[in-house]
């Protein structure tokens, strides 16, 4: 038996394969929606990873340094370092601000490391140029999304630094790249005040009574020091010494140094399940949306293209032609073009996902269920189309 | 063929029912011969169609009998349980427009009822290509419908009206859309056919050019028929 189907199609190829074409562009923008969502996992993987930490000591109460703010002595590290189990402590600092750099702004997550090399805690994993930060002061190392080349200057607050080396795929859990600079310079660009602030201050305080009595003599100095100095950091990265489980460790840091620990699975819940949670909603209302619209298509061009055929298929029915016949006829058009929309689909998703300001991870696993769920759509689409060419009567082909 | 055509009793439709009752047919009798062509003629709303559905088998008659060949199609009931593969095996079909199907080749639409009586497609092919000679259009086996003149359409349709050789054919106004010379030539053809496979050939026209070709005519006049002998040889 000859396919109906297939000769239909080559029939009106041309028709068939714009229908494809426009189809598959829908079906691209699903699989783009999706490969959104697995980037901003990944990113959020990638983040934890490449920090290089075991643990996460952070404000007691907060779900920092990602998360929440979270804000902690500097020196807590060498408390830290004392504990069961501590390889390498580490402080750090994040602030997501505006940088310049080539006359414009980057947005950029700063984060501020204790200079070192790769494999301390929170030093970027790898460089695919450059060098790591050493001792020096005014460098960043910066990942390749924000634009930079090595030998490049990037101003951060009032401070110009240095690019000296570059990373890739180290982005915030918001898709920001992040330059990684010392972490003096880190916690006086966080907490960096202007000059006019600064004598504002420092007016205040000498007009305080309290901090500025005739028989103290230093205290004043000590106050304004205190009040330009920051010894606040985010965040203490842990590493672990072999053979110590994570979990135990956390908790021994959180009983005795009356501070918040997370272990890397925790901060993956908290990226994942808090953080991205509501882009991850949206971008799941953008799929059933999408799969709605893109079944709601196939339906009406299916449809459109029986009805398109009626008498053809009175004239069928009137000859004998099973109903079998005729709905597998229908069935093989709406999977074919759900096919041809799919691999259109995949090209497009492919190409233009380069061009995506966030990361786009398309996945095998994710085509292979888009596909599937093409094939579905399909299937179900083409049941209002098969419903109305098995209503024809045959003695429509008659007429009178 | 053997037999005796298509043989008709009695038969009866009636639509609606209490006010709205219309009796379409109200004991129609019909014998065709095999390998005999006769005309169906009346005015509109005569029953003509009606009449051509209830033969075909895509209506239900309300009373009756109708007799193919040796077989007892409808006795006050269907005796055949599927019709689908009656219109098939046994009716052929010729419409007013030729109705191919257009994404299919000449051949495969001549073709495409052996195959879905489930013969093998070369074998179907053959036997296509061979009523398509005998109809003189199997030059034009390759072409598409839509590329064919309506001369060689009608033709095509006839062939496929012929190709599982139906004990009976019917036809609605199949040279409506012709000029004179293609009329004649289509009954012709079917004349010519119908001698060929032993096929009883119904013909229901309005057209004066053809009505003189037929030996025998069925008038057909609210819902009834008589008979006369016709002028054709």
């Amino acid at each position: 038996m000859i396919s109906l189907a297939g000769r239909d199609i080559l029939h009106g190829w041309v028709r068939f394969l714009m229908t494809g074409f426009g189809l598959g562009l829908l079906i691209g923008v699903t699989l783009s929606m999706a490969g959104i969502y697995r980037g901003m996992v990944d990113d959020a993987n990638v983040l934890i990873d490449n920090s290089g930490a075991d643990l996460w000591v952070v404000q007691q109460g907060t779900l920092g340094p990602y998360a929440e703010p979270s804000s902690l002595y500097d020196d807590s590290y060498r408390s830290i370092l004392g504990m069961a189990g501590v390889a390498r402590a580490a402080n750090v600092t994040y602030l997501t601000m505006q940088v310049r750099h080539g006359g414009g702004d980057v947005r950029a997550m700063v984060v501020g490391v204790v200079p070192g090399g790769p494999g301390e805690p929170g030093q970027p994993g790898f460089l695919v140029a450059g060098r790591h930060l050493t001792g020096g002061h005014y460098e960043v190392v910066a990942d390749v999304k924000a634009g930079c080349a090595l030998g490049d200057t990037v101003i951060i607050r009032r401070n110009r630094f240095r690019v000296v080396g570059l990373t890739r795929r180290m982005v915030s859990s918001g898709g920001d790249p992040m330059l990684f600079i010392p972490l003096k310079e880190a916690q006086e660009a966080q907490f960096l005040k202007d000059n006019d602030m600064l004598l504002q201050q420092r007016r205040r305080t000498v007009q305080n009574p309290a901090f500025n009595r005739p028989n103290v003599p230093g205290l004043l100095d000590a106050i304004v020091a205190s009040q330009t100095t920051s010894l606040s950091v985010n965040a203490v990265l842990v590493q672990l010494k072999p053979g110590y489980a994570p979990e135990a460790v956390a908790k021994n840091i959180q009983r005795w140094q009356r501070l918040q620990v997370y272990t890397r699975s925790q901060m993956r819940t908290i990226l994942v399940d808090k953080l991205i949670a509501t882009s991850a909603k949206q971008i799941g209302m953008f799929l059933v949306i999408l799969s709605i619209v893109s079944a709601a298509i196939v339906a009406f061009i299916i449809y459109t293209m029986t009805m398109a055929k009626i008498r053809e298929i009175a004239v069928l029915k009137l000859i004998g032609t099973r109903n079998r016949v005729i709905a597998s006829m229908i069935l093989q058009q709406a999977i074919g073009l759900g096919a041809i929309g799919f691999v259109v689909g995949k090209i497009a998703a492919t190409l233009w996902s380069p061009f995506f300001p966030r990361y786009v991870l398309l996945e095998p696993g994710d085509a292979i269920r888009g596909f599937i769920i093409v094939m579905v759509i399909s299937v179900l689409a083409s049941i209002l189309a098969i419903t109305a060419a098995l209503k024809v009567d045959p003695a429509e082909a008659i007429g009178g | 063929m053997s037999g005796n055509g298509i043989v008709i009793e009695g038969l009866q439709k009636r639509y609606g029912s209490g006010d709205t009752l219309v009796d379409a047919l109200k004991g129609v009798d019909m014998q065709v011969a095999p390998a005999e062509v006769v005309g169906l003629v009346g005015p509109s709303g005569s029953g003509k169609s009606t009449l051509l559905k209830c033969l075909g088998a895509v209506i239900e008659p309300s009373a009756g009998r109708m007799r193919l060949g040796e077989e007892m199609i409808y006795d006050n009931g269907w005796k055949i349980r599927d019709l689908r593969a009656l219109r098939r095996d046994k009716i052929g079909f010729v419409f007013q427009a030729p109705y191919l199907i257009p994404f299919l080749d000449v051949v495969d639409n001549v073709a495409l009822l052996p195959m879905l009586a489930g013969e093998r497609n070369g074998a179907a092919r053959k036997r296509a290509m061979e009523l398509l000679e005998a109809l003189d259009v199997g030059h034009r086996a390759k072409a598409m419908p839509a590329q064919l003149s309506g001369g060689e359409q009608q033709r095509v349709a006839i062939a496929r009206a012929l190709v599982n050789h139906p004990p009976v054919i019917l036809a609605d106004e199949p040279t409506a859309p012709l000029d004179s010379q293609r009329a004649l030539a289509v009954i012709a053809i079917l004349n010519d056919m119908a001698r060929q496979y032993e096929t009883a050939i119904i013909i229901v026209t309005h057209d004066e050019k053809i009505i003189p070709t037929f030996k025998r005519i069925y008038h057909i006049r609210d819902g009834r028929t008589h008979e006369e002998a016709g002028e054709g040889r």
